[in-house]
């Protein structure tokens, strides 16, 4: 039967056809495949990353005839295609889309699944799937993809009929952006990709109930606005939910107004300009002195898009012990879920902070500066005592002086793409952001291997910008394989190397929580990472001291070539303050 | 204006408020959708107690009715994720109103003499039970009610020999009126 179905779509399709995408005729009856392309293609995708196998023949062969519509892009590793296109999404708000065939495709993508669903990023990830009559057979490169991947998924799909397949696609793409993004799986098997699409069908109505246009309780706005007024010492805290909603202009507008703090969470970094005097920068584990002590001391949190993560809050006991909470977020059931709040909001940030902004126009007040002088002077007493800061050297770079000069070299401007550990902290706290979308770290599943291929993926979805990745040593080499797509595609692709020779995230818990015992993080062994480069056709730069960096970054940072820049910084520098794991922000360590 | 501590998430002692929870929950009929709710279930290491599904009068929608021990945040947790499932129509924690809860046994039990018989017929009376299968020295019982009813009548039949016992799990249903029965869930 699959044999058959084959021979069908290669007769239909055999190749005289003129390619340009205007002159191809859909068929009386189009395959699964060119049912799927033409769907993505509906829904506005025009790239995708992937890397074919056989399930995903057919599709690939669409791919291939739909090219001038869309372009597919080549990874070496389906992790990176998924990454990519969480790059992608992160960067420009869109639903990012991933292909890979059956069984370790499928496998290998579940990392970056993972991680856009702990981040709430949109994505679609199409997967390919043995011949449905071989599904459960343990067939050749057959796994349960619905099953692997169910509790990392905001919803997936194993498509039985290909008459439902445009209608499964169009609910994938609307249900990954609605609500609370997340990625939506589609299992395809290869006989549906072959199966001609006579009937197509719509998924029962009832399935997808829109979400209606709430209308926000106006008691609860009302609350949160009198509670504006009367909080003696209140706080913004607020995360990924504000990016996502796009609701940074409402977040400025509201704290301008009520001169309020304002402190986001790794996640929620670029939703408000880091440079603005209200901004505290970020809290948590490795947030800033004043952040941490003005959420320990505020009799009002204002939570807005977050979840109160434990890299946040350690010890919840004494998380802003005195303050009564207002939390907003989209999703029910973040809120609540570890701090119980006294004012819930459930809608997104955007809506919520419209409605509170509106409110707040029937109400008179005096400049809320002079209110909240004490409260002011507190703060800044905070932030004077102990700003970030790092002692530099005359003979090595220190690793947070390369995200300074990265931020002088790139004027505040670049997208700012990391990996996972200690040069994702330094990034967080050293290059001031300016806007939403400005920042794409992997938060939420802290993946090593996500800076690399996101960055690509972000570099894709905004050309204008400049996109930089800044990973370490070792997580650049989870995912360096796909160097050599960026080059294939000439994607201007930026890579900061902060090479110190270890896994330091770990080396600092090792020194610092486990006497010094360094297990298993020594990376001094490593590839050149400069020849390295050259060996992928990349422009390959080191900097060794502290007079070369700017030079080194300048050279790398100003032209249109793939560059990899191996920084070599001091080896065993240590990422402060740090409150360690369920401590007590007073136990916060500074030095 | 209170202080509120609620124990840390890093705390791994077990929660020290278990209580016995039913759910219900409306849910597309379709393949892998209860392996959804199931997951956010085993994902917490907690084991569903009893699981019923059936139809409704809703075409391609089921009930599905779980009962499950855990401290109540994270039940509402579970519930509140669970109703974010895209093919979730509807979620209710059914032990937070009146309510009633019917489940259905299947007893294969001795009954070799005459007496034993007898005693046997009494018990199915009094519990309002069926006959339902009977030969020379064994009898099969249906009996339905709360899962306290059902407990008690195996309990009372085991000194005949209980061969084997077949229970259907909990369904639940709220009751018509807003007032707590004087006995709760009585037949
Ligand atoms: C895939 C993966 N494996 C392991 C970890 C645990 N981990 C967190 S940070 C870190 C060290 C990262 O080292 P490196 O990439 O050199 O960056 P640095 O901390 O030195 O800046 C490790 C191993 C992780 N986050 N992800």
């Amino acid at each position: 039967m699959e044999v058959q179905n084959m021979k069908t779509a290669t007769e239909t399709y055999s190749k005289p056809i003129a390619f340009e995408s205007q002159n191809i005729q859909p068929q009386v009856a189009p395959r699964g495949a060119e049912v799927l392309v033409r769907a993505l293609i509906k829904n506005g995708v025009d790239t995708i990353f992937g890397l074919p196998g056989g399930a995903v023949l057919h599709i690939y062969d669409e791919i291939w005839r739909y090219r001038d519509q869309v372009t597919h892009y080549l990874v070496r590793h389906e992790q990176g295609a998924v990454h990519a296109a969480e790059g992608y999404a992160k960067a420009t708000g869109k639903v990012g889309v991933a292909l890979v065939t059956s069984g370790p495709g499928a496998t290998n993508a579940v990392t970056g699944i993972a991680d856009a669903f702990l981040d709430s990023v949109p994505l679609v990830v199409i997967t390919g799937q043995v011949p449905s009559p071989l599904i459960g057979t343990d067939a050749f490169q057959e796994v349960d993809t619905f099953g692997i991947t169910l509790p990392v998924v905001k919803h997936s799909y194993l498509v039985k009929d290909v008459n439902y397949l445009e209608a499964i696609v169009d609910e994938a793409f609307h249900l990954a952006q609605s609500g609370k993004p997340g990625p939506v799986v589609i299992d395809v098997p290869k006989d549906i990709t072959a199966h001609l699409c006579e009937n197509p069908k719509k998924l029962h109505e009832d399935f997808l109930f829109e979400e209606k246009e709430k209308n926000l309780d106006e008691s609860t706005i009302e609350k949160i606005c009198e509670k504006f007024l009367s909080a003696k010492q209140p706080i913004f805290y607020i995360g990924g939910g504000v990016v996502t909603a796009d609701a940074s202009a409402e977040m400025l507008q509201l704290a301008e107004k009520l001169q309020i703090p304002v402190t986001p969470t790794l996640m929620g970094l670029g939703g408000f300009p880091s440079a603005h005097d209200l901004c505290l920068g970020m809290l948590g584990m490795h947030g800033t002195y004043a952040s941490n002590m003005a959420v320990a001391e505020s009799d009002l949190l204002i939570a807005i898009g977050v979840r109160f993560d434990d890299r946040v809050t350690g010890k919840l006991a004494t998380f802003a012990p005195n303050a009564e909470v207002i939390h907003i977020d989209i999703a029910a059931s973040n809120i609540g879920k570890i701090r119980k709040p006294q004012i819930p909001l459930q809608a997104d940030a955007k809506t919520a902070l419209l409605a509170i902004l509106k409110k707040l126009e029937t109400y008179e007040f005096d400049s809320m500066t002079a209110k909240r002088g004490e409260w002011w002077h507190r703060i800044n007493n905070w932030r004077n005592s102990v700003p970030l800061s790092c002692e530099y050297s005359e003979n090595e770079i220190k690793p947070q002086q390369v995200i300074e000069e990265l931020h002088r070299v790139t004027n505040g401007d670049a997208i700012v793409v990391t990996d996972v550990g200690q040069h994702q902290m330094w990034a967080a706290q050293f290059y001031p952001l300016k806007r939403s979308r400005q920042w794409l770290t992997s938060g939420g599943l802290g993946t090593m291997g996500f800076g690399l291929p996101a960055a690509m993926g972000a570099a894709l979805g905004c050309p204008k910008d400049l996109v930089v990745a800044v990973v370490g040593d070792g997580g650049f080499q989870m995912t360096n394989q796909e160097i050599i797509t960026a080059i294939q595609y000439k994607i201007p692709l930026k890579v900061i190397i902060m090479n110190n020779g270890y896994l330091g995230m770990v080396r600092q818990w090792q020194e610092m929580f486990y006497d010094r015992a360094y297990s298993e993080v020594d990376l001094s062994i490593s590839p050149d990472f400069v020849k390295l480069a050259e060996a992928y056709g990349a422009l390959g730069l080191r900097a060794t001291k502290p007079g070369e960096l700017r030079e080194v970054l300048e050279a790398g940072l100003n032209n249109d070539k793939v560059a990899i820049i191996d920084v070599v910084v001091s080896k065993e520098e240590n990422v402060f303050p740090i409150v360690p794991a369920g401590g007590n922000s007073r136990d916060m360590i500074l030095k | 204006m209170g202080r509120h501590f609620f124990p840390p998430t890093t705390d791994h002692r077990p929660p020290t408020t278990e209580m016995r929870h039913t759910i219900s929950i409306l849910l597309a009929n379709e393949a892998g959708e209860l392996s959804r709710v199931v997951g956010l279930f085993s994902a917490r290491g907690y084991n569903i107690e009893t699981i019923s599904v059936g139809k409704t009068i809703l075409p391609n929608f089921s009930r599905c009715t779980i009962v499950t021990e855990g401290d109540e945040k994270t039940v509402d947790q579970i519930i509140k994720q669970c109703s974010r499932l895209a093919r979730v129509r509807e979620v209710k924690a059914v032990t937070t109103l009146p309510h009633i809860e019917r489940e259905m046994g299947l007893v294969d039990v001795n009954a070799k003499t005459p007496t034993e018989r007898q005693d046997i017929l009494n018990i199915v009376d009094i519990f309002r039970a069926k006959v339902v299968d009977m030969s020379h020295d064994k009898m099969i019982l249906e009996i339905s009610g709360n899962k306290d009813k059902v407990d008690t009548m195996i309990e009372l039949l085991k000194p005949f020999g209980v061969n084997e016992t077949a229970r259907t799990g909990c369904v639940a249903i709220n009751r018509l009126s807003p007032f707590e029965p004087i006995e709760n869930n009585r037949d």
